[in-house]
């Protein structure tokens, strides 16, 4: 039997594609989001900041923001479990620059207001073919079973689009 | 009643520039009218969803397709004077050119008692072209309630 890979050897790749995916993207960085990772799944997180406000008022979120929030959360994930088998069979990223899925469509639900507080996201890809996929995404900011905001979306995949 | 559009202009204006993520987008309202708004975002490289392309963001796009729907369903004389969003639907028909200032347009085409029915059209400086569509449902709050 083969040998399991030292511990640091498989958090850096791990950490690398999860790092090549979201470094480049100067929207995820101007929204503040980063990403939890434990094994193969990801937690988009949206630290608070007085600047992500919708209405001043309540305070609640942005719709916006939660918007983007879902659909950074949603595309990474879909990115992040295309990637993974081929990353962790080859033991090392592709060559050259990846390419993120195109967004079709977006659908946010909004349950409750968004709170002035950090708020999670996690997304599930529902379907993953050749050129389409679908994937759904579930925000919340307290409680896990209390969702403030959900999201559906359907993606292009990266290469599948204009004939080259 | 151009008096009173002004006055309400004026609100809409200083409210929207209220809004913190709106602001930080560097959101400005073009123009009002009743139960429409428009309002523009310019290019912003820090808004960049494809660093390979210089397109902005789905999520930028998002956040002034909500806040034009919003500003509309204000402005429309039966639908009060706050609104919260319900549900938005976004659909991405072009990457927006980058360098270019997108454009969204919001119309409140229904009001009932409760919920405000909104579609608007975003697009860059090729009006003929759509970047994005949206339609959404909003709430309406009434002061008496």
């Amino acid at each position: 039997m083969k040998r399991p890979e030292p511990v640091a050897v498989v958090k850096q790749r791990r950490e690398g594609l999860l790092r090549a995916l979201v470094d480049e993207v100067p929207y995820i960085r101007f929204m503040g989001i980063r990403f939890d990772r434990r094994g193969d799944e990801l937690t988009a997180v949206l630290p608070y900041r007085d600047d992500l406000i919708g209405n001043p008022v309540l305070p609640a979120l942005h719709g916006g923001a939660t918007a983007g929030f879902l659909e950074i959360a949603a595309m990474i994930e879909l990115a992040w479990s295309t990637l993974w088998e081929g990353v962790e069979a080859e033991g090392a990223l592709p060559q050259g620059p990846l390419r993120l899925p195109k967004t079709i469509d977006f659908t946010v639900d909004y349950l409750r207001a968004g709170l002035p507080r950090d708020a999670y996201a996690r997304a599930r890809v529902n379907r993953s073919g050749r050129r389409y996929a679908s994937v759904h995404v579930e925000a919340w900011q307290d409680n896990r079973a209390r969702l403030f905001a959900q999201g559906t979306g359907h993606f292009l995949m990266p290469g599948s689009g204009t004939a080259k | 009643m151009p008096a009173l559009m002004s006055d309400t202009e004026t609100i809409a204006r200083q409210f929207i520039q209220a809004l913190p993520h709106s602001r930080a987008l560097g959101m400005e309202l073009v123009s009002i009218g009743e139960g429409v708004a428009v309002m523009a975002m310019p290019y912003n490289p820090e808004l960049v969803g494809d660093p390979q392309t210089g397109v902005i963001h789905g999520g930028a796009v998002s956040a002034l397709m909500d806040t034009a729907s919003g500003t509309a369903v204000m402005c429309h004389p039966q639908a009060g004077f706050s609104t919260a969003t319900l549900d938005l639907r976004i659909d991405y028909m072009r990457p927006a050119t980058p360098g270019q200032t997108i454009r969204a347009r919001a119309e409140c085409h229904h009001v009932t008692r409760t919920v405000a029915f909104v579609r608007a059209v975003a697009t860059d400086d090729d009006e003929s072209r759509p970047v994005a569509m949206a339609t959404g449902a909003f709430t309406v709050e009434r002061a008496e309630r």
